[in-house]
């Protein structure tokens, strides 16, 4: 299956991004290939309104089955249950940490997004 | 004409210059009260309830059976107000700008206008005063369609004031845009003086006359004085920091009737915007 971490870097040992939305780049991980790629995101950073909901399209373009992240929105969680990408809340440090946390199960699935919205 | 009171930071005394102008003048006065996530001029005119009007503006709906999930409605929204990941489209009507541009690029006519309530306008009346107050949803957060239909109801035969959103984004803009004049309040603190500059900025790129009030003013002499000298921005009104106004301000009451002697004060200041105007 493939997972989406988001981070600021480029590989695998590079910061985990806590936020979803305007997070700045996406690590996209193949668990059965063992394989990376990394998408921009840095479209959203300054967006207006509606950057989680731009970043799940995103990264459902990358055909992605679940993504890992401490923290989702209303509008995020319902565009990526619109999307079919289930969602994980994961604390770590780094991308690599976060995916064996989700390899190894210490991860929580969401049913409904963890934080409020920004204009809640 | 038309007088926009704005200030940049909150509560620096809008809604007070607003209130005070309105009640000092004894011609007619439509009373605007665009800062529609949180009004309050209505606590000080206190006026009786003569209207009421509630507003929406049109949304998109999707009709499941038509929608070839194309997507082709999610990829014209800039607001991110309509997604579809090929899917039936997920509508997020409080983004939604009402541009209508999914409805017409929908190639199926899947999508159809919807109202979609945004608000509500109450006039009230008070002696020569006529306040329409704009109010919008709670959790909604578009102000500018609510304060153009608000401004609709401003004719060029009656002298109108309009009470500004804080801020210089989109719904101070909405609001002052077409002003005649721009009364930008202040106060004496770095923070004023911050916000200030940025409002200042903003009135600029629109070119319309403005000139500055200080409130709460400490020293003959302080940094927004210095500012505005510098600007070559002219001071019209200077409000002292004192407890007494604090407190008429507290209890609902209007300045220039509990203290006469600024009521001149602010039909000077009328008389001194309309000189700079160029007496319209």
């Amino acid at each position: 299956m493939k997972i989406a971490i988001p981070t600021q870097g480029e590989n695998l040992e590079a910061g985990f991004d806590p936020r979803f939305g305007r997070a700045a780049k996406f690590i996209i991980y193949d668990t059965e290939k063992k394989e990376y790629k990394v998408i921009n995101n840095t479209q959203n950073l300054n967006a207006l309104q509606g950057a989680g909901i731009q970043t799940a399209q995103n990264i459902a373009k990358e055909k992605v089955d679940a993504l890992l992240t401490s923290n989702c929105g209303p509008k995020a969680f319902t565009a990526l249950s619109h999307a079919k990408i289930k969602v994980y809340k994961v604390e770590a440090k780094t991308v690599q940490e976060a995916i064996d946390k989700f390899l190894s199960n210490q991860v929580e699935i969401l049913n409904q997004a963890n934080v409020e919205g920004h204009w809640a | 004409m038309i007088i926009a009171i704005g200030s940049g930071k909150g509560g620096t005394g809008k809604t007070t210059i607003a209130v005070n102008l309105a009640k000092s003048l004894e011609e007619k006065i439509t009373l605007l009260d665009c800062d529609v996530e949180e009004p309050n001029a209505q606590i000080f005119i206190q006026g009786k309830k003569i209207k009421e009007e509630e507003v929406s503006v049109p949304i998109p709906w999707v009709q499941e059976e038509l929608c070839s999930e194309c997507a082709k409605c999610s990829h014209i929204c800039q607001f991110n107000a309509i997604v579809s990941f090929n899917t039936i489209p997920l509508i997020f009507p409080e983004l939604c700008h009402s541009c209508g541009g999914c409805i017409k690029i929908c190639p199926t006519q899947a999508l159809q206008e919807k109202e979609y309530p945004l608000g509500v306008i109450t006039t009230y009346q008070k002696e020569h005063i006529t306040l329409l107050e704009g109010k919008l949803n709670i959790g909604h957060p578009m102000a500018p369609p609510l304060i153009k239909r608000l401004k609709k109801n401003i004719s060029s035969s009656i002298l109108t004031l309009i009470d500004a959103p804080p801020g210089t984004s989109c719904p101070f803009i909405t609001t002052v845009k077409k002003a005649d004049f721009v009364l930008l309040v202040t106060e004496p603190t770095p923070f004023g003086l911050n916000d200030l500059q940025l409002a200042v900025e903003t009135i600029r790129e629109l070119q319309i006359p403005y000139g500055v009030i200080i409130n709460k003013d400490l020293a003959e002499s302080n940094l927004i004085t210095n500012y505005c000298e510098q600007e070559s921005i002219p001071v019209l009104l200077r409000i002292p920091n004192n407890q007494e106004i604090a407190k008429i301000y507290s209890q609902g009451k209007i300045l220039i009737e509990e203290i006469p002697l600024f009521k001149q004060k602010f039909v000077d200041l009328i008389n001194e915007i309309k000189k700079l105007t160029g007496g319209k």
